[in-house]
């Protein structure tokens, strides 16, 4: 028997209150817990993807759009641009490497992506087992493409048309697997890997033979990486205004993203924040009114030596012990929701979020529940100074 | 022992009693009876210090009372006097068990589970000890605020009214256990009622 017991025995016996102050908690803590947990993943993700692209080039349209498309694989491309204009910019002397990329084609929801070997040195991939891509129809693959599809290597396979499960099968045309990357934080996990002249082969057939072999030579998009600081001030402006093709700086655009989504999670941050103030005047109103219907119990403690100390110390007891397990049910759920979440984005963009450890911020979450847990019991409690023992026990 | 000398007590100056002297050896009792109004209450709640007087002396066992910190009072309190009240309050939240408990708990000693077994057992309650106390009958419930009362070994036990919410059968048995328990532990017992059945069960009477 001692304080704490009798914190839990009193929270206990007001089974309904406690559960609503502790809901209201749990839901506050776990909104803003999973609001740092996904901003964390998402800005991980991001930067790690975008290191070392200073520019992307395709075809015009929307620049945000050309980024997502070419840098993180999750929106649809733009449009092509002409292979001569590529080439073209990656002998300026301003253009350290520019990697292009033929996108348009899945297997089970996976891209194909045509490039060249610079595409998985930019990422320093390495290989798990067998080769990198040399000839036309050769695919290496991400770690995560080689589990989910199942492909091992001299497995051959056909794409189909578009990003979709379901887009039309390249039939007659079958790739191979020469080699699996380890597993690289990247986007290029997700990635089957082809040389560009793959997926012009494909697509010459597919439409037209006589046509396929004067047309000109396309490719999607093409990632920049500058020599100099100078080049993001002259080259943008360049091309934009002297060729087909647009410019789009992931830096600039993905900061503008998360500005945009930025107001979304300030709201709900605000309502997470609301939610916890209401928790803590719901731990108010319970103590107040549990204390109002125990002011006999109090005033028999203190007839029985109690000091009003210890009966304060046990009310805020009360409040802390609520404070704790909204704290960890909170941060629980937060987890679980990032789990969904995770399951959500991996079906449909492929793009996992598996980093469930604590962050340091949390400390901050779970001295700002103690703090509301504590002083909305301590208000109420501080009634404990004034009972006046005699005339308490005598009314009854 | 407990001595009362010349005891005072007023509410805001308009009801002011006084209260005759007395003395209650160890393992004696001493009825004290009076009509309602007539400061019953007050003067039990001088002998247990929840009050303090105007005027007058209280010593248990030779010491001197009414001149202790509050801090030191709430330690004597808890440790040499036992109180038993009008009507059985106990914190709701807990079992019988923990209610009897938590008595050693306030005085700052070892919780004795096995005193509150045997007095369990003594008062006739031991199968009830691992329920919720409002699942008790009152007659059940004044004997356990009786065992509570016994649990720290007090030297004085003072009883408010004990058994005025109690049919004859369950007053006879409540009085009986409480003087057999005070003298078994010689501690003095003081019983405050205007309860008329007590009358000729005591043998030390006071009329307010």
């Amino acid at each position: 028997m001692n304080l704490l017991n009798l914190s839990w025995a009193n929270l206990k016996d007001k089974k309904l209150n406690s559960f609503l102050s502790t809901l209201l908690l749990t839901l506050g803590i776990g909104i803003i817990s999973l609001l740092l947990l996904l901003n964390k993943q998402l800005e991980d993700q991001f930067r790690k993807n975008l290191r070392g692209i200073d520019m992307v080039v395709g075809a015009k349209g929307s620049p945000l759009q050309l980024i997502l498309s070419s840098v993180y694989q999750i929106d649809a491309p733009t449009g092509n641009i002409p292979l001569a204009e590529v080439q073209k910019l990656s002998r300026n002397p301003m253009v350290k490497t520019a990697i292009p990329l033929s996108m348009g084609d899945n297997y089970h929801g996976f891209r194909i992506v045509g490039t060249n070997e610079k595409y998985p040195e930019h990422f320093a991939a390495e290989l798990e087992a067998g080769d990198l891509f040399e000839k036309s129809m050769e695919v290496t693959v991400g770690y995560k493409v080689a589990e989910g599809a199942g492909l091992k290597i001299g497995d051959s396979f056909a794409g189909s048309h578009g990003f979709d499960k379901e887009g039309e099968s390249h039939g007659n045309h079958q790739y191979t697997v020469k080699g699996i990357f380890k597993p690289t934080g990247s986007v290029l996990d997700q990635l089957i890997l082809t040389p560009i002249s793959s997926v012009w082969d494909i697509h010459a057939d597919h439409e037209n033979h006589a046509e396929a072999d004067t047309a000109e030579k396309e490719v999607t998009s093409a990632l920049i990486s500058f020599r100099n600081p100078m080049a993001m001030m002259m080259l943008p402006r360049m091309i934009n205004e002297n060729t087909k093709m647009q410019t789009a700086l992931p830096s600039i655009e993905i900061n503008r993203l998360i500005e945009l989504l930025g107001v979304g999670i300030d709201t709900l941050r605000a309502l997470a924040l609301l939610i916890m103030i209401i928790a803590g005047v719901s731990v108010f109103v319970s103590l107040y009114n549990s204390l109002k219907e125990r002011k006999y119990e109090m005033a028999l403690l203190l007839s029985m030596g109690a000091t009003r100390t210890k009966l304060f110390l046990l009310l805020l007891f009360e409040g802390l012990l609520l404070s704790l397990i909204g704290f960890f049910a909170g941060t629980g759920l937060s987890r679980l929701g990032l789990w969904l979440f995770s399951q959500t984005a991996e079906r449909d963009f492929n793009y996992s979020f598996r980093n469930f450890s604590f962050l340091p911020e949390e400390i901050y979450l779970l001295a700002a529940a103690i703090a509301i847990g504590v002083v909305a019991a301590a208000i109420p409690s501080i009634g404990i100074y004034t009972i006046n023992i005699s005339k308490t026990l005598a009314e009854d | 022992m407990l001595e009362a000398k010349s005891l005072q007590y007023a509410y805001q100056s308009a009801r002011k009693f006084t209260f005759p002297d007395f003395a209650c050896p160890n393992g004696q009792s001493l009825l004290i009876l009076g009509q309602s109004g007539k400061g019953k209450t007050t003067l039990l709640h001088l002998l247990a210090m929840l009050l303090k007087p105007e005027k007058g002396s209280i010593s248990v066992d030779g010491q001197e009372v009414t001149s202790m910190s509050p801090r030191s009072l709430a330690k004597f309190r808890a440790e040499q006097i036992g109180i038993v009240y009008q009507k059985a309050h106990f914190v709701n939240a807990l079992t019988v068990r923990e209610n009897l408990l938590i008595a050693n708990y306030l005085a700052d000693k070892k919780t004795d589970s096995a005193k509150a077994e045997f007095l369990a057992g003594e008062l006739g309650f031991a199968e009830h000890l691992s329920k919720k106390t409002f699942q008790l009958s009152q007659g059940e419930q004044q004997r356990v605020s009786i065992a509570r009362a016994l649990m720290n070994g007090p030297s004085v036990i003072l009883a408010d009214e004990p058994t005025s919410n109690l049919d004859d059968l369950n007053c006879e048995r409540v009085i009986r256990l409480l003087k057999a328990q005070s003298e078994k532990i010689g501690a003095s017992l003081i019983v405050v009622t205007h309860d008329q059945r007590l009358k000729d069960t005591f043998t030390d009477r006071i009329f307010l």
